[in-house]
């Protein structure tokens, strides 16, 4: 009877166990190192979470032309710099400029390009 | 000191303290912290500077999946303004009609509403290149948008994801029973209204 019990518990506590989600990066986080690590600098992540509460996504995937696609957008700092992708905004006007260097470039080293922190699915095989 | 209690008594109280740690893991888990989210340096200068996300999604209509937030709710509710343009120029447009998908299979027809889709996208997000625009012109389906094509370039990556089978599939069919709401799995801490 005990024994029994014991295992009704540990049964609940497993499942409990299971709900809880593993400490993961945010939903729809990119991480882009196509270059900047080559170049010595920590990849950069990109927070879709945190700009949407700032900008609609037709902002940058209409008017910037990014492609709504984890590398399929090349581009460097001297785009930016000119005022192309990120430098749109990043150009100490409508958000902090290129000389934060470390604010963008914020990441693990060693991480590859992809988007990350996907949800229960595990992420479609092409992302 | 031995205070005698019986193995139900013992039981219950342990089950009541597990549920108690569980909430309390759940609800410091709800977003991980930039520091703990295994893609940011815990080393960099950066980690300081940075927004957390629950600082900022606690804050907004509370869902069950992705970033645990429904943002079109949240945009809809004013919790958040996010900008529709940044060049003067651009010619803003939210197109109001919903379209209804997946009309001959057995899941409930999916509902596609182009004003919730309008209010975040452009047009050419989606037209033509991802989906022609006459009806019935598109060959959909779940095993491409499970690859990340058609409707899975954002769901299942960026907006809610494909768990949630019945936002879209929302129109029940006659004779079919009323399509569940997506039951949450947990109830995310934030939604609980504090005593």
């Amino acid at each position: 009877m005990r024994a029994r019990k014991l295992g009704v518990l540990l049964a609940l506590l497993a499942i409990m166990a299971g709900e809880i989600p593993p400490a993961a990066a945010e939903y729809a986080d990119v991480v882009l190192n196509r270059r900047a690590e080559k170049e010595g600098m920590r990849p950069v992540v990109f927070p879709h979470w945190f700009h949407r509460i700032r900008f609609r996504c037709k902002v940058c995937h209409a008017e910037l032309g990014f492609k709504m696609r984890v590398g399929a957008n090349d581009f460097n700092m001297a785009d930016i710099v000119e005022g192309r992708f990120c430098g749109a905004c990043h150009n100490g006007d409508i958000a902090w400029a290129v000389d934060k260097c470390d604010v963008c470039h914020s990441g693990k080293r060693g991480l590859p390009t992809g988007i990350v922190g996907g949800h229960e699915t595990g992420g479609p095989g092409r992302w | 000191m031995l205070v005698s209690i019986s193995p139900a008594r013992l039981a219950r109280r342990v089950f009541l303290a597990a549920c108690a740690l569980a909430s309390l893991l759940a609800s410091a888990q709800s977003w991980e912290t930039l520091i703990k989210d295994g893609i940011h340096d815990p080393r960099g200068p950066a980690i300081k500077q940075l927004q957390e996300p629950g600082d900022a999604l606690s804050k907004l209509t509370p869902d069950n999946a992705g970033n645990m937030v429904r943002w079109v709710q949240s945009l809809e509710k004013n919790q958040i303004n996010p900008r529709a343009n940044i060049r003067p120029d651009t010619k803003i447009q939210v197109y109001d009609a919903d379209v209804l998908l997946n009309l001959k299979g057995g899941m409930p027809i999916v509902r596609f509403p182009h004003r919730q889709h309008t209010q975040w996208l452009d047009c050419t997000n989606c037209h033509d290149e991802l989906f022609k625009k006459e009806p019935g012109a598109n060959k959909l389906s779940m095993l491409s948008i499970l690859n990340g094509e058609q409707c899975g370039v954002c769901h299942g990556a960026v907006s809610f994801p494909l768990t949630e089978c019945f936002r879209c599939h929302s129109v029940s069919r006659p004779g079919q029973q009323k399509p569940m709401p997506t039951l949450p799995i947990a109830i995310p801490p934030h939604a609980v209204p504090p005593k």
